[in-house]
């Protein structure tokens, strides 16, 4: 006796029979025809097709409206899609995670990062998602990151050669959040480093630097990979971050790991499919929060999010995208490459290119190490004479912006937008151009305005009274702004260690 | 401690015994206001002692955990009108207040449909126009509007017109009779941007004092179920029907949180509404106030024609330069004064205005502590419609229906419901998969007509939980606890003579300068060294911190110039 199929699922098998008339033979169909073979009204096939087309299952001939067989979509077979050399021309990067984030994205506002097509919000507006990150749990897909995994013998030198920090005491479980410059010691990039072995690391970067790594390794015993492609990333991050990991993930000690610990775990979910999928576990983010990031296999990474997901359920998680990121990076005072300072790597003057000092990162520079790291010399003379430049944050007086809205009959219209990326003056009091503010927004959480703003190194002590350009009405005026501490926002249960989580402010 | 020292350094600092001592200021209640305004007189320098009757602070804006687990926010629920100048002046995000955002506003249909916005204008228009195209563009014209007037509001209340609160006042007290003399250039300039409004304007403010909100929102809207759900903060905390005269102002009462530039939403503040007046209080004694709870004072002392302490309850006297009172008028004027300490013989008359003070409780609160989230027929699913409002208001004739059963002395047996999901914007607030409901509901008299409410809380609360199932089935087999509180509740628990939320119904009668008397207009009363700074107040109303505020200011700056003139 035949099963009967449980109710819901004709969809389904009306969708996959229509899937199965294209073979390759006959690889293009008609609507009209593939409707009558199945004896569905054409709405009906339609409207299958439809979905086939938005899968990338098939596509249309654009000559003919016909629909045509996409065979390198690769679905079926328990494939996961097959690209040509890593990648199908025309077509937007998807990240390990892209099935589910793109099931989950109802504004369909997606932003290029890195070549891949990430989510920017997914609600209508990025507000529950900022809100989640501070107040529940955030899932954040930082997948596009460029990702280096380096073996052997010289490993540690190499790392210690081309970064800033001293990797000879960058123990295995531990994470090092490091800068590394050019010969000028200029800053070519900003990037966590895990130290998975004695000699295996992974660098993790917003840039390519397989070619910086491996000329700086010339003659080493070392294996520098691009493993980019090869792992998802997933950032779980808020109050709730860690019940949620432990519930989701087995065998790593959420509660005894320190922040930047690394440990190795497997998914230990509920239903029990997915046991046994590795996980590599880092205590580390971009949100100033309590959190961890995910590291897995491409070919595992739905698994990790499926798990992830289940176990934050009860708890407020939800995925959060790049605005919502955005806006409390700046919160937790952390600078993005390309937004906040140019690297040396692309600048195309002199004047752009800055020292990690200059880029706030001075606490990465340590002239006290051994090693003659790449942009030595050059960062020993600038300690001597000091930085240029210093990045500070910024907090711009309200009462300041009551004033001059209140001069065109406006309360201040700075609440509720995304972070601005534009960079904009900063002054003196009633005086020169002294920086400029490269992101600031209206922080819903310290309902202050905020920014990050690189400014001359004599007008950075905290407490200076500056002015920044805003714009009122159409009209640019200067709002009175002081240097205050980065980061704006520290919640103590970013570091916390033990069961207590620890509250806000 | 930005204004330096402002008056004399009490001998209370010293760490006096409870009951005794003297200080600068002594604050009655430790409601939000109360709180805000030691705040501001601790932070000029000022030493300060708050007063609460009840074992905790917060009056109005408290949480508890009233069932093992569930954390309700026993009666106010939302935060919009706090006043930037507050949260800014007194660093209250440093001391705890974290407001996560209740960004759309639900309203379900009894025909299964619903009525949804959001804070995307764009995706707004397109769910009203489901119902009326014409409403749809007509809504973003009325927000405009009504950002104007609340702008208009906002102009008044900076302007603190001291000459026109003394003109209406006849004042007695310390400032002398201004009337007739020049007007100051605030005055000038702000009776200068009334006269230039536009006319069109100028009249939408008239009407906003007068129409009834339906007949106002009427002017804008055809289509009955958009009315109603407009006509909700016209009604919140009134008792009034959309179809009272007055209740359009209420209407603008409520938006200005909208208009404001740090908000322009509801908030709900983290671990629940207490949170709100625990940041305050941390922020007072941070700046040196000291908080007495289980301290109810009897009277205001008076002494040569001023203010000089307190009597409590216990028979214990504190003495202080200035007293202050947050509560509502029929305790801070008719109870704690004595008409024979008001100069000039005007004690009895005011006495008598303040007693008959219209303040009468409509509204409850139902809690529940819930097995799972709710499902609404008209949104089965968990989506983020159920972090935003929750209205039961399907129209006009529904609303004015459970309007008509509280005139006449019962509950509405089909009420009006505003409900949020706290657990849903708090995971803390409830355990994992289990959820609190927030309802207020109205109407609820203060006084029932034939019967108590000890004998009627449970039948009103199933009132509740059975409209609430008609949109959203089986939420009565959901229910682990039920909190019901009613406006006798709300004058035990958190001091508020007849339960009405704002110290004092938002009429044209009780606005202003009226607020809550001609004779103590902008927080003076006749007694010099006695002030108000409660909701009952001007511009009062809501967890906006404004009163508290400007009556400390009005207090700092009465203090300097007394102290000017001593020297």
């Amino acid at each position: 006796m035949a099963r009967r199929a449980p109710q819901g699922t004709q969809a389904i098998q009306r969708a996959l029979s229509l899937y199965r008339s294209f073979t390759p033979e006959q690889p293009e169909h008609r609507l009209t025809d593939l409707a009558a073979a199945h004896g569905l009204h054409p709405s009906t096939a339609h409207r299958l097709l439809g979905v086939l087309e938005a899968e990338g299952l098939v596509g249309r001939n654009p000559d003919t409206q016909g629909y045509l067989w996409l065979p390198e979509s690769g679905y079926g077979g328990g494939e996961r899609p097959v690209r040509r050399n890593g990648m199908r021309l025309l077509e937007p990067l998807r990240t390990p995670f892209h099935r589910r984030t793109e099931a989950l994205c109802e504004s369909d506002a997606w932003r290029d990062w890195s070549g891949y097509t990430c989510a920017l919000n997914y609600e209508p507006q990025p507000d529950y998602e900022y809100w989640a990150v501070r107040n529940t749990a955030a899932l954040i897909d930082v997948s596009p990151l460029f990702k280096y995994e380096i073996t052997g013998v010289d490993a540690e030198r190499l790392l210690d050669r081309v970064m800033t920090r001293d990797f000879t005491k960058c123990r295995v479980g531990r994470v090092m959040y490091t800068s590394w410059c050019n010969e000028d010691g200029h800053l070519l990039q900003d990037g966590n480093v895990q130290r998975l072995e004695r000699e295996r690391f992974l660098v993790s970067a917003a840039e390519p630097c397989l070619r910086w790594l491996e000329d700086c390794g010339l003659g080493m015993d070392a294996l520098v990979r691009d493993v980019s492609t090869d792992l998802g990333v997933l950032a779980l991050q808020g109050p709730r971050a860690r019940a949620i990991a432990e519930a989701a993930i087995q065998g790593v000690d959420f509660a005894g790991m320190r922040y930047f610990d690394l440990a190795g775990g497997e998914l230990g979910d509920a239903a029990g499919e997915d046991r046994g999928v590795p996980v590599t576990v880092t205590r580390t983010g971009y949100t100033g929060d309590l959190g961890y990031e995910f590291w897995v296999a491409s070919e595992d990474a739905e698994a990790l999010w499926d798990s992830l997901t289940v176990a934050g359920a009860d708890h407020g998680l939800r995925p959060a995208g790049l605005l919502a990121l955005d806006m409390v990076r700046v919160e937790a005072g952390l600078v993005l490459i390309d937004v906040d300072y140019v690297s040396a790597a692309h600048a195309e003057i002199e004047v752009l290119k800055v020292t990690p000092a200059e880029a706030g990162l001075g606490f990465t520079v340590k002239l006290d190490k051994e090693a003659d790291f790449t942009g030595r010399r050059a960062l020993e003379r600038e300690r001597e004479r000091g930085p240029a430049w210093a990045m500070v944050g910024l907090e711009v007086d309200w009462f300041e912006l009551e004033r001059l809205w209140e001069e065109i009959d406006l309360r201040p219209q700075v609440v509720g937008e995304p972070a601005s990326r534009e960079p904009t003056p900063v002054f003196a009091p009633g005086g020169e151009q002294v920086g400029q503010c490269t992101t600031r927004f209206f922080s819903p959480l310290l309902k202050k305005y905020i920014g990050l703003a690189t400014v001359q190194a004599d007008a950075a002590a905290l407490g200076t009274a500056l002015e920044l350009e805003v714009a009122v009405g159409y009209g640019r005026r200067r709002a009175g702004a002081r240097v205050v501490k980065r980061p704006f926002f520290n919640p103590a249960r970013k570091t916390a260690v033990g069961s207590a989580s620890g509250g806000h402010g | 401690m930005t204004e330096g020292a402002v008056g004399t350094t009490g001998t209370g600092s010293g760490g006096p015994e409870r009951g005794s001592g003297h200080f600068d200021a002594i604050v009655v209640g430790a409601g939000h206001n109360g709180l805000v305004s030691a705040a501001y007189l601790a932070r000029a320098g000022l030493d300060v002692v708050v007063l609460e009757r009840a074992p905790v602070i917060g009056g109005a804006t408290l949480s508890e955990e009233a069932f093992p687990g569930f954390r309700y926010s026993v009666f106010s629920y939302l935060v919009s009108l706090l006043r930037p100048e507050v949260i800014h002046e007194l660093d209250l995000v440093k001391h705890g207040l974290f407001l996560v955002p209740t960004a759309s506003t639900l309203n379900p249909l009894p025909n299964g449909d619903c009525l949804f916005r959001e804070s995307d204008p764009q995706r707004t228009y397109h769910h009203i126009a489901r119902h009326s195209r014409r409403d749809a563009e007509a809504l973003s014209e009325y927000k405009l509007e009504m950002r104007r007037m609340g702008h208009l509001m906002f102009k008044l209340q900076r302007a603190a017109p001291d000459e026109l609160a003394a003109a209406v006042a006849g004042h007695v007290g310390e400032e002398p009779d201004r009337a007739g003399s020049e007007v100051s250039a605030e005055v000038a300039d702000i009776a200068r941007y009334f006269l230039d409004l536009p006319k069109e304007r100028m009249r939408s403010f008239l009407q906003m004092l007068t129409m009834s909100s339906a007949d106002f929102l009427g002017q804008w809207f055809e289509c009955d179920v958009l009315k109603a759900a407009l006509s909700s903060s016209s009604i919140i905390g009134s008792f009034l029907s959309p179809r009272t005269p007055g209740s359009a102002y209420v209407l603008l009462h409520h938006y200005m949180g909208e208009v404001d530039g740090v908000y322009r939403e509801w908030g709900f503040q983290k671990g629940g509404t207490g949170g709100v007046a625990a940041a305050i209080a941390s922020a007072a004694r941070g700046y040196g106030a000291e908080i007495r709870t289980d301290c109810p004072v009897a009277r205001v002392l008076a002494r040569d024609g001023r203010a000089c302490g307190v009597v409590l309850a216990n028979g214990d006297e504190l003495t202080a330069d200035v007293v202050v009172s947050s509560a509502a008028p029929q305790v801070s004027l008719a109870t704690l004064l004595d008409a024979g300490d008001v100069p000039g013989g005007a004690g009895e008359a005011l006495l008598d205005r303040a007693a008959r003070w219209q303040s009468t409780g409509c509204a409850g609160k139902v809690n529940l502590a819930l097995d799972g989230l709710p499902r609404f027929e008209c949104m089965p699913d968990t989506g983020p419609h159920l972090a935003g409002g929750i209205t039961i208001a399907p129209g006009l004739d529904y609303v004015d229906r459970a309007y008509d059963d509280a005139k006449y002395g019962g509950f509405s047996k089909r009420p009006f419901i505003d409900m949020i999901i706290p657990s849903v914007l708090d995971p803390d607030m409830a355990p994992p998969g289990k959820c609190v409901v927030s309802c207020f509901v109205q109407y609820a008299p203060y006084e029932l007509a034939g019967t108590t409410w000890d004998e009627q809380r449970d039948a009103f609360g199933d009132a509740v939980v059975r409209t609430l199932a008609e949109y959203a089935p089986g939420i009565e087999d959901q229910v682990l606890h039920r909190q019901v509180r009613v406006p006798p509740d709300i004058e035990s628990i958190a001091g508020i003579p007849g339960g009405n939320i704002f110290h004092g119904e938002l009429r044209l009668s009780q606005l202003f300068l009226l607020r809550p008397d001609p004779a103590a207009a902008a927080f003076r009363t006749p007694l010099p060294g006695y002030y108000l700074c409660g909701s009952s107040t001007q511009f009062g109303g809501g967890i906006s911190g404004g009163p508290g505020r400007l009556a400390a200011l009005r207090i700092l700056d009465d203090l300097k110039r007394r102290g000017a003139e001593a020297r």
